[in-house]
């Protein structure tokens, strides 16, 4: 009897790990999509819609220059990056400079239509079907205990966790990354103390436009490259930074690796048709009770 | 100041004639001198089901050509006109009303969406014009509407095949794994409703979004229990993911697959863990390795040799063959019939024995399909990036 117990337990026990390894991999995903929001907003408060974009990007770029073209995978990587580096500069000299009277919503509602412009070119330059892009080291499964984990996930979370690293010292330890998060709080107080805020937001969609690109790179291998991907990543990214709290580099790691779990959770000990709901439930809830996300900080205005 | 007002005037010019050269309508060769015979289609041309559209536009305008090109209907050419209703059901009403009372069609192919197809029922039914729909759903032809046809085999016959091969192979405990949408949710519904009868019980019931990227959540649930194969029921990419996520997790049990990833890019994107999987398809799929006993391998080499023909570059699908059936049950009865509605609509209704790219049709007052079983699907099996023919 109680053998039989420990036996249902251990076989519980294996799934719930399994859920687990597999809400992380999702969950690495959200993380490295909802970071490309967080960098935009911290350094101009607007929601650059057009993030799930770049992720498409890159790893469109990734699948012709490495399957199509046939270059091998690192000199890919870098093109795809500088590629789409490129591109999230010219979005913001060509179409978010030259606005008249930049207000927050417009420049977002703009974003949106960068966002629809770029899907609609994509669709014409890669057409409409999938593409396979190839794993970086192989698709041999790896055991952890009971579970299975694909090599390319532990890419994705690798790269994810290094790219974390290295953006919150960039942020809080450089002078450019300082006055990145100034021109967003006050950008006339920040240009009176010296700083050139049109270049920090002009660095920031660089910046942005590389991080999505290579989140579009190490995922394409798991998702497959479609040129209306963007939608449904950067959808679920910008859910996972914001219950991480909007803003904070941890915050949007923390929020996509939490949503991640929890959908893999709920798919599994739940129900996998109420997937997508729990994950948004779990949205609201968190801006129910804490508005400014797990770790965001609470907005102070003085008068 | 002045070269940029140039510019922007040549721009217009250039967009403007390009406008009019895309809305001209082809034109009958003039040797025909009878009145044209005009039959209309409404594809999803763009949009989200583009994939379907496009092949059918093409096989569509490709048919009439030919038949135009060898004399047409009894001297009468074929004339087509296509809309596109970008995969949205409120256009496809639209359009099937400016085809009927503008156009003046004899009778309409299409839409390409079952949706789409159900939401114009009730003009077609009105109007009185006789519509062949390209699109799936066995609710488009049960119960029978008067003047609705419909080309596609149905998601009711693809269960019934993956049953008869449970059947014979002793498998009785099955789990499915069904994507979110129209599609898979039909499909679920059939493989419930079938299931008693074939002495089949379904022990684990999955689902995924359509744009999910992930489903090793429910393949551990599913690897759980004791099912003998699982039934994966979607379209592309979601059950790439799933034989992929299978492999990761070193699940045993065959997978079976649905009609809807029956195409090269299943295999193309799924790699190796598209190997062992076993799915009905239509037989243009496998045109080259149908025996040469078989009635249809005539038909579909020599659809596949015009339409790659005409087409450079594009392969044939199964989808342009529901337009291409279609075509040809009208032209056919068109030469019976001649140019009325109500004759036309009794003609195709007596569709016997026609040898068609997805089977062999007989239509009947209760089987506005046509199709049995036997002709419309064969069973495949996926062996080294390969489709194989299982008996």
């Amino acid at each position: 009897m109680f053998s039989l117990f420990l036996y249902f337990f251990m076989s519980f026990f294996d799934q719930l790990l399994q859920f687990f390894v597999s809400g992380v991999t999702q969950g690495s995903i959200y993380a490295i999509v909802g970071l490309g929001f967080t960098i935009i907003y911290n350094s101009t408060e607007i929601i650059n819609f057009a993030q799930g974009e770049f992720v498409m990007l890159g790893a469109m770029f990734m699948v012709t220059f490495n399957a199509a073209l046939g270059l091998p995978i690192p000199i890919s990587f870098v093109i795809s990056v500088i590629a789409v580096l490129i591109i999230g500069i010219l979005i913001d000299l060509l179409i978010i400079r030259p606005v008249r009277k930049p207000t927050h919503i417009s420049l977002i509602i703009i974003t949106i239509g960068a966002s629809i412009f770029i899907k609609g070119v994509a669709m014409l330059a890669w057409k409409k079907d999938y593409h396979a892009a190839t794993p970086f080291s192989g698709e041999k499964p790896i055991s952890i205990g009971t579970a299975a984990i694909t090599p390319q996930a532990l890419w994705v979370i690798g790269i994810t966790c290094v790219v974390l690293v290295l953006l919150h010292l960039f942020f809080e330890y450089t002078d450019t990354g300082k006055g990145m998060r100034a021109s967003a709080i006050n950008p006339k107080a920040a240009s009176l103390l010296g700083i050139r805020v049109k270049r920090m937001v002009l660095i920031s969609f660089a910046l942005s436009g590389a991080l999505g690109a290579v989140a579009g790179i190490i995922i394409a291998p798991i998702t497959f490259a479609i040129y209306n991907m963007g939608v449904m990543l950067g959808l679920k990214g910008f859910c996972g930074a914001v219950i991480g709290g909007l803003g904070s580099v941890p915050g949007a790691i923390i929020g996509g690796f939490a949503l991640g779990v929890l959908e893999a959770m709920g798919a599994g000990l739940i129900s996998s048709a109420y997937k997508d709901a729990i994950a948004f439930v779990v949205l609201l809830l968190v801006l129910f009770m804490r508005p400014t996300g797990i770790l965001g900080k609470g907005e102070m205005k003085r008068v | 100041m002045k070269g940029r007002k140039l510019l922007f005037l040549g721009l217009v010019l250039i967009i403007s004639a390009g406008l009019l050269v895309t809305s001209c309508e082809k034109k009958p060769p003039p040797e025909l001198t009878g009145e044209p015979y005009v039959i209309g289609g409404v594809f999803s041309v763009t949009g989200r089901a583009s994939f379907l559209g496009e092949p059918e536009k093409n096989s569509m305008e490709l048919f009439a050509e030919i038949v135009n090109s060898e004399g047409g209907i009894n001297g009468h050419p074929i004339e087509v006109v296509i809309y596109d209703d970008e995969g949205d059901a409120t256009n496809s009403v639209t359009l099937v009303k400016k085809l009927i009372e503008k156009d003046n069609v004899l009778a309409i192919v299409g839409p390409s969406l079952s949706g789409n197809t159900l939401s114009v029922i009730d003009v077609i039914e009105e109007k009185e014009v006789p519509l062949v729909s390209c699109a799936a759903s066995v609710k488009i032809t049960e119960p029978v509407k008067k003047w609705v046809f419909k080309t596609p085999q149905t998601d009711v016959m693809a269960v019934e095949k993956i049953y008869e091969y449970f059947v014979a192979n002793g498998i009785t405990k099955i789990a499915i794994i069904t994507v979110a949408n129209g599609y898979g949710d039909s499909g679920k519904e059939q493989l419930k409703a079938q299931a008693p009868g074939a002495g089949i019980e379904i022990v684990a019931e999955e689902s995924f979004g359509s744009e999910d990227t992930d489903m090793t959540a429910q393949l551990t649930v599913i690897k759980g229990t004791d099912a003998e194969a699982i039934v994966c029921w979607g379209t592309n990419p979601g059950p790439a993911i799933v034989a992929k996520n299978m492999v990761q997790l070193d699940v045993q049990i065959p997978l079976f697959q649905s009609h809807g990833v029956a195409s090269p890019k299943f295999i193309e994107i799924a790699g190796d863990a598209a190997n062992g999987i076993i799915l009905p398809a239509g037989k243009i799929i496998v045109t080259d390795q149908l025996p040469k006993s078989d009635p249809q391998r005539k038909v579909l080499m020599h659809y596949k040799e015009v339409y790659e023909e005409k087409f450079p570059g594009s392969k044939v699908s199964s989808f342009g063959g529901h337009a291409w059936d279609a075509m040809a049950m009208i032209a056919e009865a068109l030469k019976v019939s001649g140019p009325d509605r109500a004759m036309l609509r009794d003609e195709i209704e007596k569709t016997t024995d026609y040898i068609g790219i997805h089977g062999i049709f007989n239509m009947t007052p209760e089987d506005h399909n046509g199709l049995n079983i036997d002709s419309a699907f064969v069973m495949l099996k996926i062996e080294n990036g390969e489709w194989v023919i299982i008996e």
